[in-house]
């Protein structure tokens, strides 16, 4: 039998059999971490300073591959506009639509879990399958989305013809926003209501003790009492919305003529269509000081609107 | 304002916005029965005079779709049992054992949380190119299998087990294995079925990578198989409507039956254990 151990909470006096142990239990991880993370990232910020194609040796680039990309590359300009337009949809649309959803489940009301089990239900779906029921339903000449339009329009006389969502370069991006945002929005939904449970009821009696009507205690009980959730999400959905691939890559390959292709999307394209491995990383790593960028803006504006229990 | 009307109001709401989020799902049921005269019809039909199941067997049979379906629960069953045990294996180290450089491998960990997928896609393709591994399982299974997040999230709970438990078991002479296996993982139970549930559903649903490794049809999982159906049934919208429904159906009926888990674990696994 082992011998019974002192569990020491001093850092000086480590056991030993302790400290072998440590790297025993976190060796599996640590052997996969190192292989698929870690060295991975080393590689790809080394790659971003090349050129190559796979076959032919790769060429040290300098900055070459950025220089050319922030410079002289109209469709990677394109697809950066295109993914921030992306952002800006999806981000304020799932957290606005999250927040008012949850703030309407958030009641004593019948079949609460039966709304809240059909909202949910895209998050869990696959979004190649809804995303080609999406292009079915959105097409101009056959979807349903056509069809309501065209019975409004024979309805009451007025000359409105429906929208060709993906074949428009306007409306491709607003077509795969509204994909993701309907895909998203449960998401949100379930983080707020949350949210929404930890807002003590004795602020709410409070308030309506001074007279306050619903509409103000939404906007100075429930706001701000939601809003690190708000910042949660607000975070985590902006790091989503700028690595958008499946959702425009099914929807509209990236179409009419690049007007919804994303970020993520070129990044495939040119490293395994056109075979650029150094570009393709070079692209990537914009996107990560991109990302970061926006974040810590995000963290640094949160001081402004982000309201603590202390 | 009438509290009933209020109730009324919202009820209505609430049945709009279901019926939207309803609509494309009931649409591909009623298009995947239909015969090809009924699909582009004005005013559209929603249920089809005559039903044809024939697509549904058309649309199974045109592509391998038991070898995706095959393909798809192998990898995500794996993926999630090699995730639960090297991140709560790795979340008991970093929880419950001291050793030399604990803290600053803790922190590299979560430091990694910051990279976007899209960094890491092209080395790991080339270093799934390297080993040979390409159109494999293990190309499929191996490099998602290590996550930081689930590391985390277990520390998280570990650490909210009183130590007293673990000093117990030590006494009566159980190793730091015994105690991780009888004392911290039952006592972890609802952070195990909650990344358990995230992760599989995470690579079940999983697009890019998979597209990325995967070159011969019989390797692919079912999202990838569904988007080179698409490519090829391009037109033939009843066709692709039941196999988007074939991809769609086990998931929604086994979430009709488990949404209070599922619901759970997506947005705890999704929040950070927050």
């Amino acid at each position: 039998m082992a011998k019974p151990q002192r569990i020491d909470s001093q850092w000086k006096h480590w056991n030993p059999q302790q400290q072998s142990e440590g790297y025993l239990f976190l060796l599996p991880s640590l052997f996969g971490f190192s292989t698929f993370v870690i060295i991975p990232i080393l590689i790809s910020l080394a790659l971003s300073f090349t050129e190559w194609d796979l076959i032919r040796p790769a060429s040290f680039a300098g900055f070459g591959n950025y220089y050319e990309l922030l410079t002289a590359d109209r469709i990677f300009l394109k697809v950066a506009g295109n993914t921030l337009i992306y952002v800006i949809l999806i981000v304020p649309g799932q957290l606005l639509l999250g927040l008012i959803l949850a703030v309407a489940l958030n009641q004593s009301l019948r079949g609460i879990l039966c709304y809240r089990l059909v909202i949910f239900m895209p998050v869990i779906t696959n979004i190649v399958a809804v995303a080609i029921v999406f292009q079915f339903f959105l097409n101009r000449d056959f979807g349903i989305a056509s069809g309501w339009i065209w019975q409004i329009a024979d309805a009451t006389g007025w000359p409105v013809a429906p929208p060709d969502w993906l074949n428009s370069q306007e409306l491709s991006k607003v077509a795969v926003a509204m994909l993701t945002v309907w895909k998203n929005v449960g998401f949100s939904m379930m983080i707020y209501l949350a949210g929404l449970q930890s807002v003590p009821d004795s602020l709410y009696d409070a308030a309506r003790v001074d007279g306050a009507g619903n509409w103000q205690s939404f906007f100075h009980i429930t706001l701000p009492m939601v809003s690190p959730t708000t910042f949660f999400l607000l975070i985590i959905q902006m790091i989503g919305a700028f690595q958008l691939f499946a959702e425009p890559y099914v929807l509209t390959r990236g179409g009419p003529a690049q007007s919804s292709l994303s970020i993520v999307q070129y990044i495939y394209q040119n490293a395994f269509e056109y075979g650029l491995m150094g570009k393709a990383a070079a692209i990537a790593w914009l996107l990560f000081v991109v990302i970061l960028f926006m974040t810590l803006v995000q963290f640094w504006l949160q001081r402004r609107w982000v309201h603590y229990e202390s | 304002m009438d509290i009933k009307l209020q109730r009324g109001l919202l009820h209505l709401f609430l049945m709009i916005v279901s019926f939207i989020m309803l609509t494309p799902f009931l649409w591909m049921l009623s298009t995947s029965l239909k015969f090809p005269n009924e699909i582009f019809t004005y005013p559209p039909i929603w249920i089809p005079s005559k039903i044809r199941w024939e697509n549904y067997f058309d649309a199974f049979n045109a592509v391998p779709f038991g070898r995706y379906y095959f393909n798809s629960i192998l990898v995500a069953l794996s993926v999630t049992c090699i995730v639960l045990l090297t991140s709560s294996l790795a979340a008991y180290a970093f929880s419950r054992l001291k050793f030399r450089g604990r803290e600053i491998l803790f922190i590299t960990y979560l430091a990694t949380l910051m990279i976007p997928f899209p960094v890491l896609l092209i080395p790991n393709f080339l270093i799934v190119r390297e080993f040979g591994w390409h159109d494999t399982y293990a190309a499929l299974i191996l490099p998602p299998a290590f996550s930081a997040v689930a590391t985390f999230l277990y520390r998280q709970a570990f650490r909210g087990i009183p130590p007293e438990l673990d000093d117990a078991a030590r006494i009566d002479g159980a190793s730091s294995w015994r105690i991780w296996w009888n004392v911290i993982m039952p006592n972890a139970g609802p952070v195990t079925a909650a990344l358990g549930i995230f992760t599989f559903l995470g690579n079940w649903n999983e697009f890019l990578w998979p597209l990325v490794v995967t070159n011969r049809a019989e390797m692919r999982t079912i999202p990838v198989g569904l988007s080179f159906f698409q490519g090829q049934y391009s037109v033939q919208w009843e066709l692709l409507m039941s196999a988007a429904v074939i991809a769609l159906l086990p998931i929604v009926v086994i979430y009709l039956f488990a949404q209070k888990w599922i619901i759970r674990g997506v947005t705890i696994s999704g929040m950070g254990g927050r």
